[in-house]
C-alpha cells in the first residue's frame, strides 16, 4: 500500500467556530494507482488534497493518521512535513497559471527551485520530460507569460514531479482548460505514471466524465465524508450510493438531448459543516432516506474494493 | 430575430495600440424566436466577444448586428428586450446589499410607475418561473444563496423585462453538476415563451443537450454551423471532429483523432467562406470530399 489514510479530520478555524471540512475519511491507495476524487464544491476534496501536503494557517489537524510507503506522514506538523514535501508528496496547484515566477526565465527558475531543495539539475532528464509532455525545449529560455494556459499547466507538471515524488496531488488542474488541451494534459499525466516519475496520484476534479477516463479508482465525497469509492467503471456503471446515482444521472453527455430525455438536478444543498447534523448528511436531499438514516451509516465494503457509506446500498 | 451579418472585431493590442488582433472575422449567423443556438469554441475563439458585441458592451469594427431588422442601439429600450447573463454569478451581486436588490433596480429604471404591491407579485411570479421558491430566496444576502440560485435569480431579473433575446455566456461553468442541469432545463423552458437564447459555451455536451442549432467557432471564424444533430452526429470539418473526439465521456474511452496532415485548416487557420454541405449545414473546409 502506497498511501493509507485513517480517520483523517481537518477543521477550519473561523470566527463562528470550527468548520468540519474533513470529518473522518479513511482510504488506501495501491502503488501506481490513480485515484479520482470528485464531489460538489465544499465537499472537502480540496481540503483532503491540501492536508496531505501543507495545511494553511486556518486549518487544524483534528485527528487521524496518514501513512505513506509505510512511514507516518506528520500532516499536522508544518515543519516536520518539510522533509517530505516535493520529495515524497508533491502538488500541482489549481491555478498553475500563476504558480511560476513571472520575473525569471523558466529554466533559471527551475535551477533555483532545485537548489533550494539541495538537488542539482539533471538537464538531460529535464529535457526528456519536457519532450514527454509535448513541449518544445525552448520553453526553458522563455518567461511564463509567453506560454499558453495549457503549456504552463504542463510545464508546472514537469516541475512538480522533478524529484520523483511517491504521491502527486493534482487539484482541478484541467478545469480552466479547453477540451483538447485537457486531453493532452491527462495523457501526459498517464505518461508520468507509466514512466514511474510518480508512484500514485490523487486527481481532484468535479468532472466525473474526465475522471472516469483517467482514474483507476473513483472516490466520491459528500459534506466532508466519503460517500462511495470503487473502481472507475463501477462508479459510472453501477453506483450504489444514492448521491452518486443522482450525480451521474445529472450529467449531460453527448447523445443526450433535452427534448428526448430531460435530466434532473439534485434538489437542495449540502448541510452547513459548522454544526453538521447527526446521521447521514445526504438525508435531506436523498429520495430513499428512511428512519435508519438518522444514524450515521458506516463505510462498508459491499463488494471487493467497492466501499459505500449508505444503509440502503 | 437576431441577425449577425459579416461582423468583424479588431482589437488594438501592444504598446499604444500599435498592433491589431482580429478577434472575430466576418461572422454571420442568426437566432430565431423560440430557439436556442449554442456558440461553441475554445478559449480565444471570439465567442464571448460576439456576445459582448450583441449586448453593445463593445463596438463592432465592421458588419452589422440587427434585432428584428433594427440595428442595435445600446440604451434603455434595447436592454428592455435583450439581456445577458454571465459566467460568475457571485460578482454580479453587491455583497453589501440583499440579492433581491437587482429586482428593485429594474423597477427603478424601467417601471417606476408600477405600484409596489403589483411589482412584488411580478417578482414572485418571475422567481417561480425560474423554479425557485420566493420565500426561500427573497430577503437573503448573496452569500446565503448557492451559485445556482443566484444564477437563476439573474435570469428571473431578465424575465421581468419584455425580453426577446437572452445572451447566456458560460452561465453554468461555475456551477456544480447537481445544480447546473437545473439552469439548463430552465433555459430550455424559456424557448416555449418564444424567447431566443444564444448559449455561449466551451462545453460541447451542454451545447448538445440544449441547442437546436450549433455554431462552432475557431480563431474568430465559423468552421461549421447547422442543426445540432447534424453537427454532432455528422461533423464535416476536421476541427469539429477533433473537438468532439476530445470530449471526455462517461461510458466510453477517448477515441484518438489527429488532424489530417494535409488539412488546410491545420496549416493556415480558417479557409475561405462557408460551403453549404447539406441544406442548412454550413462548413468551412476546402477538402470536404476528401476528409
Amino acid at each position: 500500500m502506497s498511501l493509507r489514510v485513517n480517520d483523517l479530520r481537518v477543521h477550519y478555524r473561523t470566527l463562528k467556530g470550527e468548520v468540519k471540512a474533513l470529518d473522518g475519511v479513511s482510504f488506501t491507495m495501491a502503488d501506481g494507482e490513480i485515484l479520482g476524487l470528485a464531489g460538489e464544491s465544499g465537499c472537502g476534496k480540496t481540503t483532503l488534497g491540501k492536508s496531505l501536503i501543507r495545511m494553511d494557517g486556518r486549518m487544524r489537524h483534528a485527528g487521524g493518521t496518514v501513512e505513506l510507503d509505510g512511514r507516518n506522514l506528520p500532516v499536522g506538523d508544518d515543519r516536520a512535513m518539510n522533509a517530505f514535501r516535493f520529495h515524497e508528496v508533491s502538488l500541482i496547484p489549481q491555478y498553475s497559471m500563476s504558480a511560476m515566477n513571472p520575473t525569471r526565465r523558466i529554466g533559471k527558475m527551475i535551477g533555483e527551485l532545485l537548489r533550494s531543495r539541495g538537488v542539482t539539475l539533471d538537464t538531460a532528464e529535464l529535457h526528456h520530460r519536457i519532450d514527454l509532455v509535448g513541449l518544445p525545449r525552448e520553453v526553458l529560455s522563455r518567461y511564463p507569460i509567453e506560454l499558453s494556459g495549457g503549456m504552463k499547466q504542463r510545464m508546472v507538471m514537469v516541475i512538480s514531479t522533478l524529484l520523483d515524488p511517491s504521491l502527486l496531488i493534482a487539484d482541478e488542474i484541467t478545469s480552466a482548460l479547453d477540451v483538447s488541451t485537457q486531453k493532452a494534459v491527462v495523457k501526459a499525466m498517464l505518461g508520468f505514471r507509466d514512466n514511474g516519475f510518480v508512484k500514485s496520484m490523487i486527481f481532484i476534479t468535479h468532472d466525473l466524465a474526465l475522471t472516469s477516463n483517467l482514474a483507476d479508482t473513483v472516490m466520491i465525497m459528500y459534506a466532508g465524508k466519503l460517500a462511495e469509492k470503487a473502481p472507475a467503471d463501477k462508479v459510472v456503471k453501477a453506483p450504489r450510493h444514492p448521491y452518486t446515482q443522482l450525480l451521474i444521472n445529472s450529467l449531460p453527455e453527448i447523445g443526450v438531448r433535452y427534448d428526448q430525455r430531460k435530466l434532473a438536478g439534485i434538489p437542495g444543498s449540502p448541510p452547513s459543516l459548522l454544526n453538521p447534523p447527526k446521521g447521514c448528511r445526504f438525508r435531506d436531499r436523498c429520495p430513499i432516506a428512511g428512519g435508519e438514516c438518522a444514524e450515521e451509516p458506516p463505510v462498508a465494503e459491499i463488494e471487493p474494493d467497492h466501499f459505500v457509506a449508505c444503509w440502503k446500498a | 430575430m437576431l441577425k449577425v451579418d459579416n461582423v468583424t472585431k479588431v482589437y488594438k493590442v501592444g504598446t499604444f495600440g500599435g498592433r491589431t488582433m482580429t478577434a472575430v472575422d466576418t461572422v454571420s449567423f442568426d437566432v430565431r424566436p423560440g430557439e436556442v443556438v449554442s456558440l461553441i469554441g475554445e478559449s480565444g475563439s471570439g465567442k464571448s466577444t460576439i456576445g459582448k458585441m450583441i449586448l453593445g458592451l463593445t463596438p463592432v469594427t465592421s458588419g452589422s448586428i440587427t434585432v428584428d431588422g433594427v440595428p442595435i442601439q445600446p440604451g434603455k429600450d434595447y436592454y428592455r428586450t435583450v439581456q445577458g447573463v454571465f459566467q460568475d454569478p457571485f460578482s454580479c451581486y453587491n455583497p453589501v446589499f440583499k440579492a433581491d436588490r437587482v429586482f428593485a433596480l429594474i423597477k427603478e429604471s424601467y417601471y417606476p410607475s408600477v405600484p409596489d404591491a403589483e411589482w412584488t407579485e411580478r417578482v414572485r411570479s418571475a422567481i417561480q418561473d425560474v423554479r425557485l421558491n420566493p420565500d426561500e430566496v427573497l430577503g437573503k444576502f448573496p452569500h446565503q444563496l448557492s451559485g445556482g440560485q443566484l444564477q437563476r435569480l439573474l435570469i428571473a431579473r431578465a424575465l421581468l423585462l419584455d425580453l426577446k433575446l437572452l445572451i447566456a455566456d458560460e452561465i453554468t461553468s461555475m456551477l456544480d453538476a447537481s445544480t447546473r442541469i437545473d439552469v439548463l432545463n430552465l433555459l430550455a423552458e424559456l424557448k416555449a415563451r418564444g424567447l431566443g437564447v444564444l448559449y455561449v459555451t466551451h462545453d460541447l455536451s451542454l451545447g448538445h443537450y440544449l441547442a437546436e442549432r450549433t455554431v462552432v467557432l475557431r480563431r474568430g471564424t465559423i468552421v461549421e454551423m447547422g442543426l445540432t444533430s447534424k453537427v454532432f452526429d455528422d461533423p464535416l470539418h476536421p476541427y469539429t471532429r477533433q473537438l468532439l473526439s476530445a470530449v471526455p465521456r462517461l461510458h466510453a474511452p477517448w477515441d484518438d483523432i489527429e488532424p489530417p496532415a494535409t488539412c488546410l485548416y491545420h496549416e493556415r487557420g480558417g479557409v475561405g467562406g462557408l460551403l453549404e454541405a447539406d441544406p442548412g449545414h454550413y462548413v468551412a473546409c476546402a477538402q470536404l470530399s476528401d476528409c
